[in-house]
């Protein structure tokens, strides 16, 4: 296998349905010779996740036989849900966590304030309804909001737009 | 489990800010411990917040602060030739230069409560996303960055109090009377934080000077205030510079219990 390919596989330590590819936090692996350079960026400025990522790639990189791996941190461009990939989406929701949606590049001007939770449809992974409500916009993890579903009543983890 | 250091190398490479000055370096700390010591504030509420989703919100925000202060405190260690577990955990408190608004205890226990950590983190975030956002066009290849993803997290944060402080305005008549005692609290260290210092006026291009900021930060607090129908505080400001290390009698403590663990055991890793 190719570096690339690798590295395309290892899975993400909070969310082990989607491969760091599928996460869209892998930017860029070079093959140079015997050497490796991959190059990832973290989901938030604190997510605990990105040492163990570090760690997995230059794991799975030792033992398919490359001996000289670099694995890099870059910030910029900030990570955003819109490089979760398509497949990314689907194995999310097939894993009962609903995905988040594509929120395109942000609009010029200040941020704006939101005195209320946004209104989505966001359907719920369980039973398909769209009638769902966030219950809080933190989650288990940096990257999940909480919400429930009022016709099944499960509550239900998502990857809030960000 | 080990904590791998930050890197910033992807950051620095080629970049022609890549050696940063004396100021760069002194800005990078303040915005760096602004972020740390609101993240070990917040962090008191873990297990103590009015319900189990607050918990685990107060400890998100505190995270993402946190993950901010480790990337700042690591660009400003690389100028000054230490790094960010020294100037978290080895500096006392009037070599700190978080402005006071971050340090008050705010609860939970006698310094406050749960309407008092709300107004401030209003106050804080509002103004600290007004500052990122400002700092995203920052010739400092690092501060750019940490900023351009900052912004992000602190348009959260500041949704999450602006929604708690409606919320505590328009419940009883006892949540919407914390909620004013909170901004009463709160207030008087507004003003230090759209004071400008010598060093942001020197690092034109590269800091923000926080008095541009005051209108912006202003008409979205005036939002949140009328929407809650609750009045401006109409309090004096409290004079102190924590920009230039000096603090209230409130650091010295959150420093003792963030740092002992660091300073009783020199060097260790677990």
């Amino acid at each position: 296998m190719s570096a690339r390919q690798v590295a395309e596989s290892v899975l993400d330590p909070e969310l082990p349905v989607l491969t760091l590819a599928d996460l869209g936090v892998l930017r860029e692996v070079s093959e140079d010779g015997g050497r490796v350079v991959v190059t990832i960026t973290p989901t938030y400025s604190g997510c605990p996740a990105l040492d163990e990522m570090r760690a997995d790639l230059h794991t799975k990189l030792t033992e398919a036989g490359y001996a000289d791996v670099e694995i890099r941190t870059a910030l910029r461009p900030a990570w955003t849900t819109d490089w979760i990939s398509e497949d990314g989406l689907r194995k999310l929701a097939d894993h009962g966590i609903a995905p988040p949606q594509r929120i395109g590049p942000r609009a010029v001007g200040p941020i704006p304030l939101n005195l209320a939770p946004p209104v989505r449809r966001v359907a719920c992974p369980r039973c398909g309804s769209a009638r769902t409500t966030e219950l809080s916009r933190f989650g288990s993890t940096a990257c999940k909001a909480l919400r429930r579903c009022e016709d099944c009543r499960e509550p239900f983890e998502q990857i809030k737009e960000f | 489990m080990t904590v791998e250091r930050v890197e910033l190398s992807a950051e620095l490479a080629g970049g022609e800010g890549r050696a940063g000055s004396a100021d760069v370096a002194e800005y990078a700390l303040w915005l760096g411990d602004d972020a740390l010591i609101l993240s070990q504030q917040l962090g008191a509420w873990i297990a103590r917040a009015p319900e189990l989703e607050e918990d685990v919100a107060l400890a998100n925000i505190a995270l993402d602060l946190l993950g901010q202060a480790r990337m700042l405190l690591t660009r400003a260690g690389e100028i000054q030739g230490t790094d960010e577990d020294t100037l978290a955990y080895l500096r006392d408190a009037a070599e700190f230069r978080n402005v006071r608004l971050a340090e008050i205890d705010c609860g939970p226990g006698p310094g406050g409560d749960f309407g008092t950590t709300i107004a401030r983190l209003l106050v804080f975030s509002t103004w600290r996303l007004a500052l990122l956002d400002a700092l995203t066009g920052s010739a400092d290849p690092v501060l750019a960055a940490v900023a351009a993803k900052g912004v992000k997290e602190v348009a959260y944060h500041r949704d999450h109090a602006a929604q708690w402080a409606l919320r505590l305005a328009g419940g009883t008549e006892f949540s919407r009377s914390r909620m004013i005692a909170g901004l009463d609290k709160v207030w008087p260290l507004t003003d230090e934080l759209f004071t400008p210092h010598p060093v942001e006026l020197r690092l034109a291009g590269v800091a923000v000077d926080p008095s541009t900021l005051r209108s912006e930060v202003d008409s979205v607090l005036d939002t949140v205030l009328g929407a809650a129908d609750l009045a401006r505080p109409d309090v004096p400001q409290s004079p102190g510079a924590g920009r230039d290390g000096v603090h209230t009698d409130e650091l010295g403590p959150l420093l003792a219990e963030m740092q002992q663990v660091a300073r009783a055991l020199p060097g260790a890793v677990w």
